[in-house]
């Protein structure tokens, strides 16, 4: 049984194909992570999965559900957490206002005029967990626009984490970052994944996190699915040699 | 951009230094307010000018409700106040004269119409959303300026006159006693301030300003975004369209202008001078406006120009609005 499954799935946007025929499969508590090189498709195949809109042909499954033709906003509830390649947060409100609003939108009290002490007490323990599991206690009345760019990914996932997801998808985690925050967020990643045992996937470019965090790889190129395995038999696919890794590095 | 610009000068803010409580800077307002009568003779102002300026700072608040805590700008808030006003002037000339009765009819008809019409208005963003508001604003201008038999057309609707308050088994004069329906005005708008800060310190109002902040996260946290901007609309116009019916009241009158753009562009400006990430930005904004124009259109027919001249060099040199810079003074 798989947490998510594509099934030939397409998209076109008029006679360009960005996705073509991409059938996969995670498992539940899979680390997933999607690479390929610029313009292969990857954050289509992403907007294609969260319903940013809806696929050309093709389905998309979640734990068992076909969602091919569910909203964006009635995927979340299903349980799709996102995280984008340019951190989206509330900037000026602090990491527990973040938190808070996403752990209130996940417990439906988004339309709440007022909140009785038992849903207050619920939601402030969820935030604190939450806070602990990302490392932000500590950092919870600062304002998330004044945070390091690693501190606001983590702040970003946090968010994400509020809604209880059953697959994270993470586009480009560690875009944009530095040595030390790439490293501190690909910690997060791995505790999420290790740890609290998240079903996760992630684009991303930097390939030290890639082979370090994976379970499994699979490889885009031009919107198809080139590859698909363990990261030893990614590393030593010719065809990937020759498509990506060859020219990237 | 403009959650951009504020973003950089909240980081001019000391770091981890928190802000100053909000309840200071409302303890301070509510004092003013309240002693006004007092004073208000010593330093050449009067009665009617200070209820003005509760009615303009009520609608001010009511479209920052939108505007500073949504995030969403309505060009046509005019047309709420104006409708709440000849709601409760038509009551007051046709129906009764009960004061409760005719201001209960005024903020429902401003109230509904602005519910109704956000079912319209709320899919669109941006300057179709502004363009949006406009028009429809611009519609009951002209009902009203055209419909001559029963709005009073172009003149405005005259001969009606606030009626004396029944309390319980007392009786409130505001008709004849201007500090008594000042006193009346604050209440009303006690009330009405006291409730948008009740909604926006629940999940509904954090909601609200997180959609303010980024539709696209709030969006894929699974909040209905436009659901949240009607009843944040709706909610907008109720308040304003509350201030009209004071407004009628004030002046005894309802006139066109009360619903034409013009007036809609002079409570953005409001609004926009005070502060409006500020909960009490708008009213420190209508203060000003209104004793400004009260004081400059005495002496010059161009008073216009000066106000537009401070607006400018409020938007300049202080963009987080006249209360927002005082607040940052007392911080740093």
């Amino acid at each position: 049984m798989s947490m998510l499954e594509t099934r030939n799935t397409t998209k076109a946007f008029g006679s360009l194909i960005a996705v073509n025929d991409v059938t996969l499969s995670v498992a539940p508590g899979e680390l997933r992570a999607i690479i390929g090189p610029n313009g292969a498709g990857k954050t289509t195949f992403f907007n294609l999965i969260t319903g940013f809109f809806p696929p050309t042909s093709g389905q998309i499954i979640l734990d068992g559900q076909d969602i091919t033709n569910r909203t964006a906003t009635q995927r979340v509830k299903l349980g799709m957490g996102r995280t984008f390649q340019i951190t989206e947060i509330f900037p000026e409100l602090t990491v527990h206002e973040n938190v808070r609003i996403a752990v209130e939108a996940a417990s439906g009290y988004s339309l709440h005029m007022w909140t009785s002490r038992h849903d207050a007490t619920r939601v402030r323990a969820g935030i604190d967990e939450i806070l602990a599991l990302t490392n932000l206690t500590t950092k919870a009345d600062r304002l998330v626009g004044e945070l390091s760019h690693g501190d606001q990914r983590a702040a970003e996932i946090a968010m994400a984490l509020a809604l209880k997801p059953r697959v994270l998808l993470l586009d480009e985690p560690t875009a944009g970052m530095g040595e030390q925050e790439t490293y501190q967020v690909a910690g997060l990643i791995r505790r999420l994944h290790k740890n609290s045992n998240y079903t996760i996937v992630l684009i991303e470019h930097d390939m030290r996190v890639v082979f370090n965090l994976a379970d499994r790889i699979t490889v885009l190129t031009e919107g198809t699915m080139l590859a698909d395995g363990t990261p030893a038999e990614i590393a030593a696919n010719p065809a990937v040699q020759a498509a990506y890794l060859g020219t990237a590095e | 951009m403009s959650a951009a610009t504020a973003t950089r000068l909240e980081s001019e803010r000391p770091k981890g230094r928190p802000r100053p409580p909000q309840w200071t800077t409302g303890a301070v307002i509510w004092v003013v307010l309240l002693s006004a009568p007092l004073w208000l003779g010593f330093v050449g102002g009067y009665t009617a000018l200070a209820s003005h300026v509760v009615v303009m700072a009520l609608v001010a608040m009511a479209l920052n409700f939108l505007l500073g805590f949504t995030g969403v700008m309505s060009f046509g808030h005019a047309a709420y106040f104006g409708l709440g006003a000849y709601g409760t002037g038509l009551t007051l000339r046709y129906l009764s004269d009960s004061t409760w009765f005719a201001v209960l009819n005024g903020v429902l008809l401003g109230g509904i119409a602005g519910t109704l019409l956000g079912i319209l208005i709320c899919r669109r963003r941006g300057v179709y959303f502004a363009m949006v508001t406009i028009a429809f604003g611009q519609i009951f201008y002209y009902i009203a300026y055209r419909w001559d038999s029963f709005t009073g057309g172009y003149d405005g609707l005259r001969g009606f006159s606030r009626q004396p308050l029944g309390v319980g088994p007392w009786t409130i004069d505001i008709q004849g006693n201007g500090t008594l329906f000042y006193y009346f005005v604050l209440a009303v708008f006690a009330v009405s301030v006291g409730l948008m800060a009740f909604l926006l310190n629940s999940p509904f109002g954090r909601t609200l300003i997180a959609i303010r902040e980024n539709q696209r996260r709030a969006q894929f946290l699974g909040i209905a975004v436009d659901k949240h901007i009607w009843l944040s609309f709706s909610i907008s116009c109720f308040f304003a369209s509350t201030a009209g019916a004071l407004y009628a009241l004030l002046n005894n009158f309802a006139d066109p202008t009360s619903m034409y753009y013009t007036l809609s562009g002079e409570i953005v400006i409001m609004v926009v001078m005070g502060g409006m990430r500020n909960f009490w930005g708008p009213l420190v904004g209508a203060a000003i406006y209104v004793v400004l124009q009260d004081y400059i259109s005495s002496m010059t027919v161009n008073w216009m120009s000066f106000i537009g001249l401070m607006f400018v060099m409020v938007v300049m040199f202080f963009p987080s609005g006249i209360l927002g810079m005082l607040r940052r003074r007392a911080t740093t």
